[in-house]
């Protein structure tokens, strides 16, 4: 922010570099055998054609090259892309597969520290996940409060058994399901999913949201504050029930 | 084994330099080798409250850049021979810390003795991230209002996220609430929160109350800690925070508004 202001350009900026997150679906291989990749790919592709059409990819080789499979990059891509898809990216690759893929044009990823186990992704240790987010859209259950200034991300639903503070912000693209006091901000269906609902305990929160349809604290009723609700969309419209007065 | 405790609050003014030289002192009174660092570079205070304003040679930044050893740096306390102060440097800012640096000293302090206490400054910025960076326990330092409790919560996140035990997967710092500046007169008439609001919203294992008290204020002008004056509500309550830290069952004081017994104490001073 400061750096830019420095230099005092003397027209508008017409460009500006943003960070923002992206969910992108990985496509992990564990065979090296192409005909096979691109028979399961149409088959998966012919099941939602919308979903997969143009739909970007990041190609996971790192089961596939623990099992010593050979792939080259060039071919793979082209297989990827005849199903429709569009590779944007790999990790995991060995040095001459990123090699080939940078020739391609195509980014090498790091392989995410949420998912470095030597054993498939679900369960892993049990290690208390603070702050990261983990790529597959299985449940994240938190057990730690959330407290003021931490953000959480979860790319299925997510679980929290303690509370989450004010000032604090969890997200998710399914539901958030809170089994404490609700004090902070809570988005849930984050990617549109307009089915995803919202329940806590305590709700006090600061901001609650359903596909981006929210209500801030002000807006929330007195006599729903302090109960244990749900919060989900019914035509467009936010709608907070007591899951003690309703059946 | 050292134990490392972090004196923290996010904060300002809320009582972390007085609680870090109240515990400091109390753990060196119950015999254990204690050193007790100022990271707030720059502002230094800690020397103050402690009386050793004027035996300051060399400072923690002397250290970190090899100016001074460690053993030159530190300042035996006058009042107990196992307390040692390693003061802050006031000429300078907390971009002379490192992260190697001060693990460096640390590394070197856990050598010989038994608690490390670092007093950390306000904010979430570099000096209050490398204190608490290394802590095993972290004391919580907060005041029975809004603004304080929220920056409390944020500190904990912070050091359940951000420190070397967190980074490393480690079991988490051990985290301790003390309450200070509690007025329960004035909690009665709803001026502050209470304990419960605030346990309520922090949930957080409370060590201690620390009544609001005369008696800081003349501690501090004086250069004693708090807790070596004995019969003062507030170094009291510091004696059964270090007790009970220490494992010993000490009942909860300071609470109730039913201590007109300590008011008059303190109206005599």
């Amino acid at each position: 922010m400061s750096t830019n202001s420095k230099k005092k350009p003397n027209s508008t900026p017409t460009l500006e570099f943003k960070s923002s997150n992206f969910s992108v679906p990985v496509l992990a291989l564990s065979g090296d055998d192409l005909i096979t990749i691109e028979q399961q790919l149409i088959e998966k592709a012919s099941l939602a054609p919308d979903f997969f059409k143009n739909l970007p990819v990041v190609i996971d080789l790192q089961a596939s090259n623990k099992l010593n499979c050979v792939i080259d990059i060039a071919e793979l891509t082209a297989v990827i892309k005849k199903a429709g898809l569009l590779p944007i990216g790999i990790r995991g690759g060995n040095a001459q597969q990123n090699k080939q893929a940078l020739e391609l044009l195509i980014p090498v990823y790091s392989v995410n520290s949420a998912t470095n186990s030597d054993e498939p992704q679900k369960q892993t240790a049990p290690d208390p996940a603070p702050e990261t987010d983990i790529r597959d859209t299985s449940t994240m259950l938190i057990t730690q409060p959330i407290r003021s200034g931490q953000r959480i991300y979860a790319t299925g639903d997510l679980i929290i058994t303690s509370q989450v503070s004010s000032g604090a912000e969890i997200m998710a693209e399914g539901n958030i399901h809170v089994y404490n006091t609700l004090r902070g901000r809570a988005s849930a269906g984050i990617q549109g999913n307009k089915d995803a609902r919202i329940f806590c305990f305590d709700l006090q929160a600061e901001l609650i949201s359903v596909a981006g349809n929210y209500k801030v604290s002000e807006d929330i009723d007195a006599s729903i504050r302090n109960k244990p609700v749900q919060i989900y969309l019914q035509n467009q419209a936010l709608i907070i029930q007591d899951l003690l007065q309703h059946h | 084994m050292a134990r490392i405790i972090v004196v923290t609050s996010g904060k300002g003014g809320v009582g972390k330099t007085t609680t870090s030289a109240a515990i400091a002192m109390g753990l060196a009174k119950k015999g254990h080798k204690t050193a007790v660092i100022d990271f707030d570079v720059g502002l230094r205070n800690l020397d103050l409250i402690m009386g050793c304003e004027r035996r300051v040679v060399y400072d923690f930044v002397n250290v970190i850049n090899g100016e001074a050893t460690l053993n030159q740096a530190l300042i035996r306390d006058k009042n107990c021979n196992q307390l040692y102060i390693l003061p802050a440097s006031q000429t300078r800012d907390k971009d002379a810390l490192s992260q190697e640096g001060v693990g460096k000293i640390l590394d070197e302090l856990k050598k010989e003795f038994k608690y490390i206490v670092c007093d950390s400054p306000a904010g979430i910025e570099k000096g209050a991230h490398l204190a608490m960076y290394y802590a095993d326990d972290a004391f919580i330092v907060t005041n029975p209002e809004v603004s304080s409790v929220r920056d409390s919560d944020r500190m904990l996140g912070i050091l359940s996220s951000k420190s070397r035990r967190a980074e490393l997967n480690e079991e988490p710092i051990k985290e301790y609430l003390l309450l200070s500046r509690y007025s329960p007169d004035r909690v009665k008439l709803g001026e502050m929160l209470s304990v419960e609001d605030v346990q309520d919203i922090l949930s957080l294992h409370l060590l201690g109350v620390i009544p609001e008290s005369k008696s800081v204020l003349n501690a501090s002008n004086s250069g004693m800690p708090v807790i070596l004056d004995e019969k003062s509500d507030a170094g009291q309550a510091y004696a059964d925070i270090v007790d009970r830290y220490l494992g010993e069952d000490r009942p909860h004081r300071f609470i109730d508004e039913d201590k007109g017994f300590f008011r008059k104490l303190f109206g005599g001073k």
